[in-house]
């Protein structure tokens, strides 16, 4: 058992929903990523998704964009983040999960890839442009690896698709909320609900819910219908707005997580 | 084997690889581009379009002067600048709008480098009433004001990209992000033969007609088929369709891609001769990227050859063998510009320009028995005040 299905049985136990959050590692910098994620594990965040940078990030909106070539000008790669998660393992078991586009991954090389997350302790991986179709070769590594791929079902997927998405899928299911990029949104689709109580109606896998929550409102709402909440652009923002001081950053992050923890933890 | 398969791979390359959002509209295109292809009413509708509206077909045109100064291989023009709009994209946007039409979406979105398949696309939809939204990198704008301001005057809504090398790929990471937002409505008009499946198949389909004509034409004119074929290739749309209907046919296949300031220089978009294999935009095929999987920028004088992918059947004829990729500079392309005009009287796109300079380049080595038809993928207009910069 990887540590992300350990965290979900744990929360399960308690009844309580995970709280997930998204930073792209190298934002502002590799240094500064390794406080944020130690800094969102004290601030109650379950499961941390590590953004890596990419050239062409086509399913995120502009806040996300936007920390891609920030971390890329400080040359920041994927053999760096590997070393990073190693780093941060010697002191914090928090559950690490990769978010990349497909092409650095390929690039990398699917074995290597694989046997790099497991060698320095990255428990899963999130590929948003890499429908379940396409994966046999990742799929056949990560499982061998015990490495959890997750993969995402949309509004638009038909009862067919969301099947295999469900069947495939290990850690958790990640549901995209809205037809969209990544953003925050002031209102999300009324339609959620629905649509995440018919995913849970077809497995036992964990359900996470994520694309445009920002407020503590919006997380409690989703932690009522799913197992689990992903914030990102809201906590990228931040990074975003504190880019040169990192004592701001850090206590900024920390204190807009704790808010979300607790909606969360206490919906 | 049927290419694509089922899935949508030329050998190695295609695919699907786009976020789940956008699976189930491939999945609803692919059935809508297969039934309209099996009805008749939908061909003879197009048809009538391509020839009364956009000028189909096109004339296979010998080069006599060009031919004359090469000494050598007869140089034949398969004169897709003379279409409405100056080029060949009308031919993929009047077949990829009327499917749209019958699929029930009522907005049209695409992406433009140069701005020719954005002003084909803001054509066709002013043509039928749509609501339509091209996507351009700023940069590019910059470089094709003309025809931003024909789009406009078209009532599209031309969108700037500022994002990445705000160029064509960014406009394609846009355009799809737009289509993610509003995939319920909205018909994505990719315009060459990339992105993910069917849109290979599609625009090699819709643009096929170029081959069509120019093989019945060649057995008209010179009564056998010619001995090479040259087209420029940026996403691959012109070349693919004047080389698809001569696939299986004892014809070689020149692809022209833009060497930019040169291929050892890092300034180029000649994807297939230096690029290696990834996935970009919805597709595997060969990309420009550096060691870590990032996409490098391209470079090339003509904005339409200025993308660092490659539509995936272009990397798969490579890697078969069937067809040829070479790369002319931005300078040689110049030259070709400059010789179609002054000895055809034919001003040239900078995009075709390239595959110009080749086949004169090819024909010069060819006894005079030999016949070449090079893909005059569209005309220089756009180009004029690029070219007035330089020469």
């Amino acid at each position: 058992m990887n540590r992300v299905d350990k965290k979900f049985g744990e929360l399960k136990r308690n009844k309580k929903r995970a709280f997930i959050s998204y930073v792209t590692a190298g934002d502002p910098s590799l240094a500064v990523t390794k406080e944020i994620v130690l800094a969102l594990e004290r601030s109650g965040v379950d499961i941390v998704e590590l953004g890596i940078p990419f050239s062409d990030p086509l399913a995120d909106g502009p806040t996300i964009q936007a920390a891609s070539p920030r971390a890329l000008h400080k040359n920041v790669t994927l053999k760096k983040i590997f070393t990073l998660v190693g780093d941060l393992r010697k002191t914090t078991d928090i559950p690490i999960v990769f978010m990349t586009y497909y092409n650095p991954v390929l690039r990398y090389g699917i074995e290597r890839f694989v046997s790099s997350c497991k060698y320095n302790g990255v428990d899963g991986v999130i590929v948003p442009d890499l429908p379940y179709e396409e994966t046999k070769d990742l799929m056949r590594c990560a499982k061998k690896a015990k490495i959890s791929t997750v993969f995402l079902a949309a509004p638009t997927s038909t009862r067919r698709r969301i099947k295999d998405i469900v069947k495939n899928s290990t850690g958790f299911i990640y549901y995209v909320s809205l037809t969209g990029v990544t953003g925050a949104r002031r209102k999300l689709p009324s339609e959620i609900a629905s649509n995440v109580r018919t995913i849970k109606s077809m497995t036992r896998k964990p359900v996470a819910v994520g694309f445009g929550i920002s407020s503590a409102g919006q997380a409690r709402d989703m932690a009522r219908i799913a197992d689990g909440v992903i914030v990102g652009s809201a906590i990228v923002k931040i990074i975003a707005d504190n880019q040169k001081n990192n004592r701001a950053l850090i206590s900024k992050v920390s204190k807009f997580s704790k808010t979300l923890a607790r909606s969360i933890h206490n919906a | 084997m049927r290419i694509p398969d089922r899935r949508g791979y030329f050998g190695d390359f295609g695919g699907k690889f786009v976020p789940e959002t956008l699976m189930a509209a491939l999945g609803e295109l692919d059935i809508a581009f297969k039934k309209a292809c099996a009805k008749r009413a939908f061909k003879e509708e197009l048809d009538g379009y391509l020839k009364d509206y956009a000028g189909r077909p096109t004339p296979l045109y010998f080069a006599k002067r060009l031919t004359k100064s090469a000494n050598g291989a007869g140089i034949y023009l398969k004169r897709e600048d003379l279409l409405h709009t100056g080029a060949h994209k009308i031919n993929n946007t009047l077949g990829q709008i009327l499917l749209a039409i019958s699929m029930g979406k009522s907005r049209i979105i695409a992406e433009t480098g140069a701005g020719q398949h954005g002003v084909a696309t803001a054509t066709v939809a002013a043509l039928f009433g749509l609501e339509c939204e091209i996507f351009m990198g700023e940069e590019d704008i910059k470089r094709q004001a003309v025809n931003v301001f024909k789009m406009k005057l078209l009532k599209a809504k031309v969108t700037p990209v500022s994002s990445g090398s705000k160029t064509l790929k960014d406009a394609m990471n846009e355009a799809i992000r737009n289509w993610v937002t509003n995939v319920r409505t909205t018909y994505y008009c990719i315009g060459s033969v990339a992105g993910p499946h069917p849109y290979p198949l599609m625009v090699r389909y819709f643009q096929s007609v170029i081959g069509k004509e120019a093989r019945a034409q060649s057995l008209k004119i010179f009564n056998r088929l010619p001995d090479h074929i040259v087209a420029c290739v940026g996403g691959g749309s012109n070349a693919m369709g004047i080389f698809y209907p001569f696939l299986n046919d004892n014809v070689k296949f020149a692809g022209v891609e833009a060497a930019g300031f040169g291929l050892g220089t890092g300034k180029h978009a000649a994807t297939l001769c230096k690029g290696s294999v990834g996935v970009l935009h919805g597709s595997k095929s060969y990309i420009l990227q550096d060691d870590d999987g990032q996409i490098e920028i391209a470079h090339s004088i003509s904005a339409g050859l200025d993308y660092p992918g490659v539509g995936p059947e272009h990397s798969y004829l490579k890697e078969s063998g069937r067809a040829r990729y070479v790369a002319v500079t931005d300078g040689q392309a110049l030259e070709g510009f400059k010789m179609l005009t002054e000895l055809e009287g034919i001003i040239p796109a900078l995009e075709s320009s390239h595959a110009i300079y080749y086949a004169s380049r090819l024909a010069k080595r060819l006894p005079k028995n030999k016949k070449i038809i090079v893909c005059l993928s569209g005309r220089g207009d756009k180009d004029i005040d690029i070219v007035r910069g330089v020469l």
